[in-house]
């Protein structure tokens, strides 16, 4: 009641202040989110990239209201200057599809499947207009299914989400999700479940969406293309926060965090005929319970040096609204959005998941207990050259064994 | 390039037709999923083909029946000249030594209850490939090293290793025997994208170092185009092109194959958003009551926008075979037309 009276015109549609979530777990307490913010200005697209176990999705859950019950979450997320957190479930149900409302990643389970889709599309509409009259949410409903793209919408209100294929089905989620011309639509990986043509036509769907409604647009996903079509200003989440937050171009040409170069370097490319080799990036996301002081991103980053183990790099300022968390910021930007300048590709991959220090690959390397002439460098070579005793020569010529240990 | 040599591996209107049984007490068999339905493919010393297509186009099933996991229910797969259609689970054990595969998810294709010596190990005792103990030891060590883990870490068990290591592990195995094809099906999607080009990387150096033959199977065209020397496109069952890498990706001539490629959206702001895209309409039909004449023309935007009527007849009624579009490149279009859509 008192909080759509509350709401604040002036102030900014979505602001997301210091989020932080805990899940408590037999391993202790999972910190998911580890102090986000962001601030969303109306009519723009903001994209959140990150891997999987980034935190993004919990963001945006944390955001609409929808963690389960045993989550620790603390910070403030204001909806036009309206605090969001803490509220109940009553209050946040007349936010939500309202004022923020949310698209899901997986079509098929975030839609209930005893209900005709016209039913569900209905029931949102008056949820939050009780004197719209049952006439009126049908036509409504048929409607949203035909700007969707849906033909013959007005009989397909009929039809149970079975019916319909995972496309047909998502496009009936963001028929919801613009229903009551929402100010701030969060979607969370939309077209991931999707095939490539599909998604296609999804993305555009959400473009109508969008110029429809007029409403701004968290979108969440992992696929740097998909963001890179649609987005305005772009946030890179690694281990529960914000590395970098930037315009789109600033975050594609000009990145200043390793992590978002390694991400783009990483990158096979689809219109790109020379075989550049990838540089991927060695190691994996630190495990989000106990976190060791430092760059939670400094085990994987070839720039690192002993003062990032010391704390946590803050966001600071590289000019134009873009801003980045990392100390060696002026190396980051002499790469010019070149991940070759910066990382290597290395194929190695036994520093992963281990307890074992940074300088284990050198050291394996000397106590290797193998032949000789094992080339335990030959693994991190490009080119490698022959006639080293290993299993690789005795592979390439199989009737030839020259180590004797392979037949 | 490839051209001159004999293939290593030679599919010819290989079948895999999954039966649908009707319901009530005697299941009786009223139709099938035509998964694989007439699929032709050459696979060269030396070379990755990469197969791509949307899901339940059957390009995992064709990995499947090329291996005999699943027999295939009509054609032919030749290795090296023999045939491998029709042969039991005795007669195919020794041929499993030059053809291996590679799972897509490599959470369910490691036994969780072994530690990863043993997985590694498991092959080489099967085939009897080592004498004792000592040198078991040393070819696993050899085999974990080599596809970049470290080898103190194979008392391990599989949930002791994230995705990407788990991958090297699969990879592992499969090159325990020394194989000389691998078939790779989806092998990084299941992984992080930067995870996913250390995996990557490495089975560019395997190939190179071993002299491996790939058939990669992947939805994702940026990584089939970075890693494959020719690529087969894949529509309900059927190969509908296929083409050297950069023809294929340069001038395809297939309507699928041009939606496919436009509809892939660019990691590059400026480029990403000044193109013009091919929107096909629809969704993949049915395997078990594929449209008549070509498969594709539900959803061809050629079909619906640019041909006659008189010109559709021939779309609606015979299927289109594959037919030459240049030095190694074959699509199967009535009307096919190369255009550039990157």
């Amino acid at each position: 009641m008192s909080i759509v009276k509350d709401l604040d015109p002036a102030a900014p549609l979505l602001t997301v202040e210091d989020l932080n979530v805990r899940f408590p777990t037999e391993d202790g307490l999972v910190h998911a989110v580890r102090g986000v913010d962001y601030t969303l200005r109306s009519g723009e697209v903001l994209g959140i990239v990150g891997e999987s176990g980034s935190g993004k999705s919990v963001t945006s859950l944390a955001v609409m209201g929808l963690l389960p019950a045993s989550a620790r979450v603390s910070g403030s997320v204001k909806y036009r200057g309206q605090e969001l957190l803490g509220q109940g479930d009553r209050a946040m149900s007349r936010i939500r599809g309202k004022g923020v409302s949310m698209i899901f990643q997986d079509p098929m389970t975030s839609l209930d499947p005893v209900y005709r889709v016209g039913y569900q599309i209905e029931e949102t509409l008056r949820v939050h207009d009780s004197k719209l009259s049952s006439k009126a949410a049908q036509a409504r409903a048929a409607d949203l299914l035909t700007m969707v793209g849906i033909p013959n919408a007005a009989e397909r209100v009929r039809s149970y989400p079975h019916e319909f294929s995972g496309g047909m089905r998502q496009r009936v989620v963001i028929a919801i999700a613009m229903a009551n011309q929402p100010d701030v639509i969060i979607a969370d990986e939309p077209t991931t479940a999707l095939d490539v043509t599909v998604q296609a036509q999804i993305l555009e769907v959400l473009q109508t969406a969008l110029s429809e409604t007029g409403a701004a647009m968290v979108l969440i996903t992992h696929d740097l293309g998909v963001v890179a079509g649609i987005a305005d200003r772009v946030l890179v989440m690694y281990a529960g926060r914000p590395v970098e937050i930037g315009g789109v171009e600033d975050i594609y040409y000009e990145p200043r965090m390793p992590y978002t170069l390694g991400l783009l370097g990483s990158l096979p490319r689809l219109d790109s005929s020379t075989k550049q080799r990838l540089t991927p990036i060695k190691g994996s996301p630190p495990s989000v319970v106990n976190m060791p002081p430092g760059c939670p991103f400094a085990p994987r980053c070839p720039l690192h040096v002993a003062e990032c183990d010391v704390t946590e790099p803050e966001l600071v300022d590289v000019g134009g609204g873009h801003t980045a968390a990392c100390i060696r910021i002026d190396e980051v930007r002499k790469a010019h959005g070149e991940a070759a300048a910066v990382f290597d590709e290395t194929a190695d991959d036994r520093l992963l998941g281990s307890e074992q220090p940074a300088d284990l690959s050198a050291a394996a390397g000397t106590e290797d207990v193998g032949a000789p002439g094992d080339p335990v460098g030959e693994r991190t070579d490009p080119a490698p050259q022959a006639g080293t005793g290993s299993l690789l020569d005795a592979t390439t010529t199989p009737s030839t064994s020259t180590d004797g240990d392979r037949r | 390039m490839t051209a001159t040599r004999e293939p290593i591996l030679t599919v010819r209107g290989l079948e895999k037709h999954f039966p649908i049984k009707g319901g009530g007490l005697i299941k009786r068999t009223v139709g099938a999923v035509r998964a694989v339905d007439g699929l032709d493919l050459d696979l060269y010393p030396g070379e990755v083909l990469g197969l791509v297509g949307e899901s339940g186009c059957g390009k995992s099933t064709t990995g499947r029946a090329i291996l005999n996991l699943q027999p295939a229910t009509g054609g032919s797969v030749k290795f090296e000249g023999r045939e491998l259609v029709g042969l039991d689970r005795k007669a195919m054990r020794p041929l499993r030594r030059d053809i291996q595969i590679v799972f897509q998810d490599p959470y369910a294709s490691l036994n969780p209850r072994l530690p990863v010596f043993d997985i590694v190990a498991e092959p080489l005792i099967i085939h009897g490939l080592t004498k004792d103990e000592a040198e078991l030891r040393e070819r696993v060590r050899t085999l974990v090293e080599t596809v970049g883990l470290n080898p103190e870490h194979t008392n391990r068990y599989p949930a002791e290793f994230s995705g990407g290591q788990r991958q090297r592990i699969g990879i592992a195995r499969a090159l325990a025997l020394e194989p000389k094809v691998l078939v790779l099906d989806e092998p990084v999607s299941a992984l992080d994208v930067s995870i996913q080009a250390g995996v990557i990387n490495l089975l560019e150096d395997l190939k190179e170092r071993l002299g491996l033959s790939y058939l990669f199977i992947a939805h994702d065209l940026s990584v089939v185009r970075h890693i494959s020397d020719r690529v087969a496109v894949m529509y309900l069952g059927k190969i509908i092109e296929v083409a050297p890498r950069d023809e294929l990706f340069d001038r395809p001539t297939h309507p699928y194959t041009q939606a496919l490629l436009s509809a892939i959206p660019l990691p590059d702001p400026r480029r990403e958003r000044s193109r013009q895209r091919i929107i096909i309409t629809g969704d993949v039909p049915s395997p078990a009551n594929p449209p008549s004449g070509c498969r594709f023309r539900t959803r061809c935007q050629k079909f619906a926008n640019e041909l006659t009527d008189t010109q559709r007849e021939k779309c609606l009624t015979v299927e289109p075979p594959l037919e030459s579009r240049g030095p190694a490149h074959q699509s199967a279009c009535h009307y096919a037309a190369a255009t550039q859509v990157l």
